[in-house]
């Protein structure tokens, strides 16, 4: 099985800023990372009623990659996720501003409808959300949701998600078994098969080993890791080191005190490839972050 | 300065005080009250047992299923119009008000939330819990069997406007137990709004739901007076919902309470202990059900 | 997937559904407020003859006497707020004593059985108690049918609601505040006075008074033993006497059109009655909860 072995040893050198530690997956050649654009994101903020969470956010994530949103908390990392797949809209008072496009269409414009997108643009939350239900009828809830009835096909979707998500052998035998009897990773494990069974194009993962053992962690980044080739995944950690493991790209948060109001509202200081961001950041405020001077 | 003395625990003891026999009295005085409700539960449970329990062994099982007798000097079962008669408007009662006060209940805690209509109806539902029986039942008198002359519908429909406020309530209790991570979790499926709440949400809620639903039947199951403006005082078989007088248990053990004939008087309390039976198990059945409901989260 | 996009994320017919699922829940949140609004509307139809001939004077006049047209609803309203007073006298304070019974001295093997058998209490029908009230505790016990049998009788049903309320308050007084008291030496009484009285106070009256409003709506077991009599305005416990409810129960069938519209005047005076009881309780508890809530 896919274990802790696979982690790479931390590498030595190359070292970027004093007290920093590196890991780069060598087996990822630089000039691949110009994949076409699935988000293009221009000026984008949201505000919860009066309050605003996060502003001036402008970037492009790219198909088949995994792009990282750091910084320390309250610095609207999570928000700013969630404005991907429309999770505001379910908030009373929250305001999504600026412009999101996927492929090109604008993600809150008139005609878009919230379901559509969340169905194509997945996510993961922090702490494992199975239904209490079978581990069986957790998977085959989006396949049916979305009009896939046929038993043989839905036994199909069901063995091919868990196998992608490193969960089928752990649990073949145990379909018909709720899914809260599982352990922490492996219940994230689910939610992750869960999500990939509707076939999204993207990801999302919100702090997804936060509540995790280092194991169940290493497991769920190796998962990340195979899980790239076929989807785009977006994750928030509050744990850089992950970042600088799994991440080819990288965009650094933090809480800048708005001057409108006086409020501590979140924004994009320095978005870039992974590699650059923690060997040499253009900002200041990154280099401060990641050398451990704050946050 | 002379060495300390050994320690004196003398006074550690507990010493008879004031204070202690005033705390031993309320302790007592709490025991008191504890029994005074006892006998009174004890002794009402025990007349219906040991007199209900000869009326409905004398004639085993013909008290289930026989009519009441017409004259009721005459002796003799038994109640077996009174028991259909109290599952159909019981029954009636249920199909009407649950669907119905769950789905309200739904839009309180799903839709509604703060908005001002909800509140509204939130409020109107507390006031509604507290509309004394008899006045449903005049309600349901002045509008319906007026038009439509007595029936066990026009029984099912007084004792579903009982019933709903109550299963509203419990029902957005249970609601608001639901995590709201798993909505989230079903949305970012791409599930709509009305499939998440009737495949996640209510799978979720139902233990709570039915055992909630489950002691509002019980109490409905033992109401007496809307059933005397709605449906009459049969003493045959009418298994027609909609057409001609009908009778319950609970119509039957009022009418024989006052009665003067020891016969009648026997057959209320055969009455009595079968829809005391009846309640004590629907109860059972919720407690269990709510049990299972706390485990599972 | 690019090519299908514009298409695919265009509104699609879930929307109907989820709307149309909307809309249902909507219609039977309103049935609320429909059914109340009829209800008001037709009693307080149907309740205008006798009110337009005779003005308030029917709330304050003595005489009932149907065969002359004489509808005065006080000896009513005093047999309800008597037989009301009797049932609290009595339920206040075993429900009190119960309360705080199971939940400060009550060993843990004990409380649940206890509150499952109160609980039970409250299942019983109150028709059941009618029964036992008539044949036993008026004719066997021989205290007959008066204003004392049916406050006693009142008073057993309300018990199970106030203490369970008072229960709940009381369970959450914090633990730091009794644990104060004790630790500077308090008895037990005296924590309980210290600590727990004062914190369930609010929650208390409030419950105290949702019993109230129970006692002045119970139709069925008042009407049983209270022995039905006119134009009693007495103290006398033991005097038959006579309720809202149970006059309306009791005379409903041989009523005329006029008499009917008296007894459903009388209806509306008490869904008034228990309806402003109810929400002032129900204020009380509500707040008392919230601050304890704040506080803890």
């Amino acid at each position: 099985m896919h274990a802790a072995a696979s982690i790479a040893p931390l590498d030595p050198a190359p070292a970027g800023p004093a007290g920093t530690r590196l890991h780069l997956d060598e087996r990822r050649p630089a000039a691949g990372l110009e994949t076409p654009v699935v988000f293009d994101v221009e000026n984008a903020e949201v505000s919860y009623g009066s309050f605003r969470a996060v502003r001036g956010v402008s970037m492009k994530i790219h198909t088949n990659q995994i792009t990282a949103f750091i910084g320390p908390s309250g610095c609207g990392k999570t928000t700013m996720l969630r404005a991907f797949n429309r999770m505001h809209d379910v908030i009373p008072g929250a305001k999504v501003g600026g412009k999101i496009s996927y492929h090109g269409v604008d993600l809150y414009g008139p005609d878009v409808s919230a379901t559509e997108v969340r169905r194509r643009i997945g996510m993961v939350f922090q702490k494992p959300n199975p239904f209490p239900k079978s581990i069986y009828d957790n998977i085959a809830f989006g396949p049916r949701v979305n009009g896939t009835t046929n038993k043989a096909d839905l036994d199909m979707i069901v063995e091919r998600s868990l196998r992608a998500a490193a969960l089928w052998d752990e649990v073949k035998d145990r379909l018909r078994y709720s899914a809260l009897g599982m352990s922490g990773g492996q219940q994230q494990r689910l939610c992750i098969a869960r999500t990939i069974a509707v076939e999204p194009e993207v990801v999302l993962m919100d702090e997804p080993c936060s509540a995790l053992d280092p194991i169940a962690t290493a497991r769920i980044e190796e998962l990340m890791r195979q899980l790239r080739d076929r989807y785009t995944i977006v994750i928030v950690t509050h744990n850089m080191q992950q970042a600088a493991r799994v991440s080819d790209r990288t965009a650094f948060f933090t809480a800048d005190v708005d001057a409108s109001n006086d409020q501590r509202c979140g924004v994009l200081v320095e978005y870039d490839l992974t590699a650059k961001i923690f060997s040499n950041p253009s900002d200041e405020r990154t280099e401060n972050y990641i050398t451990g001077r704050f946050g | 300065m002379s060495a300390p003395g050994p320690l004196d625990l003398h006074g550690l003891r507990a010493q008879p005080s004031w204070r202690a026999a005033k705390s031993h009295l309320a302790t007592a005085a709490m025991i008191l009250a504890v029994v005074a409700i006892a006998i009174p539960l004890l002794a009402v449970v025990w007349s219906v047992v040991t007199r209900g329990i000869g009326v409905v062994t004398d004639a085993f099982p013909e008290f289930f299923t026989a009519e009441i007798p017409v004259v009721s000097r005459r002796k003799g079962p038994g109640m077996g119009p009174a028991i259909l008669g109290t599952l159909l408007v019981t029954g009636g009662a249920t199909l009407i008000a649950v669907p119905l006060g769950v789905l309200g209940a739904i839009y309180l805690h799903e839709y509604g939330q703060t908005s001002r209509f909800a509140r509204l109806v939130r409020f109107m539902t507390t006031v509604m819990t507290g509309v004394p029986s008899i006045v449903m039942g005049l309600f349901v008198y002045l509008t319906w069997t007026l038009r439509f002359g007595y029936s066990a519908f026009g029984g099912a429909l007084a004792l579903a406007c009982l019933m709903l406020p109550v299963v509203i309530g419990s029902t957005e209790q249970m609601l608001r137990l639901v995590p709201a991570t798993l909505r989230e979790a079903a949305y970012a499926l791409g599930t709509s709004k009305s499939r998440t709440i009737l495949t996640v949400v209510l799978p979720a809620a139902l233990p709570g739901i039915v055992s909630g639903s489950l002691l509002a039947i019980a109490r409905a199951a033992g109401e007496t007076a809307p059933l005397l403006f709605a449906i009459g005082a049969a003493t045959a078989y009418n298994p027609n919902l909609f057409a001609e007088a009908n009778t319950a248990l609970s119509v039957q053990i009022f009418g024989n309470a006052t009665s003067s004939f020891v016969a009648a008087q026997d057959r209320a309390w055969g009455a009595a202990l079968t829809l005391m039976l009846l309640a004590f198990v629907v109860t059972f059945i919720a407690r269990k059900l709510t049990a299972r409901f706390a485990l599972e989260r | 997937m690019p090519d299908e996009l514009p298409g695919g994320v265009l509104r699609g017919p879930q929307a109907h559904a989820d709307r149309a699922f909307r809309g249902i829940a909507i219609g039977a949140a309103a049935l609320v407020l429909l059914i109340l609004g009829m209800i008001a509307l037709v009693m307080a139809d149907r309740a205008r003859p006798v009110l337009a001939e005779m003005g308030l004077d029917f709330f304050t006049s003595k005489r009932w006497s149907p065969p002359h047209e004489k509808f005065g609803a006080l000896p009513f309203l005093f047999g309800t707020l008597y037989t009301a007073a009797i049932a609290l006298a009595i339920s206040v304070p075993v429900s009190l004593g119960v309360a705080l019974f199971v939940t400060q001295v009550a060993p843990r093997w004990l409380k649940k059985p206890m509150i499952y058998l109160l609980d039970l209490l409250a299942v019983v029908p109150s028709v059941v108690f009618g029964l036992w009230g008539v044949l036993v505790l008026s004719q066997h016990f021989g205290l007959g049918r008066s204003f004392l049998t049916a406050g006693i009788i009142l008073g057993i049903m309300i018990t199970p609601i106030i203490t369970s309320l008072a229960r709940e308050v009381m369970e959450t007084t914090p633990a730091a505040e009794k644990e104060a008291a004790l630790a500077l030496g308090a008895t037990r009484w005296e924590m309980i006075r210290a600590a727990v009285l004062p914190h369930s106070k609010g929650g208390l009256v409030g419950a105290v008074m949702l019993g109230l409003g129970r006692a002045m709506g119970e139709t069925i077991a008042a009407a049983l033993v209270i022995g039905s009599a006119l134009g009693q305005i007495t103290l006398d416990p033991f005097a038959p006497g006579n309720s809202m409810p149970a006059v309306i129960a009791n005379e409903w069938g041989e009523a005329d059109h006029m008499h009917r519209s008296a007894l459903i005047a009388l209806a509306v005076a008490l869904f008034l009655l228990t309806i402003v009881v109810n929400l002032i309780a129900t204020a009380i508890v509500q707040r008392s909860m919230a601050r304890s809530r704040g506080k803890s």
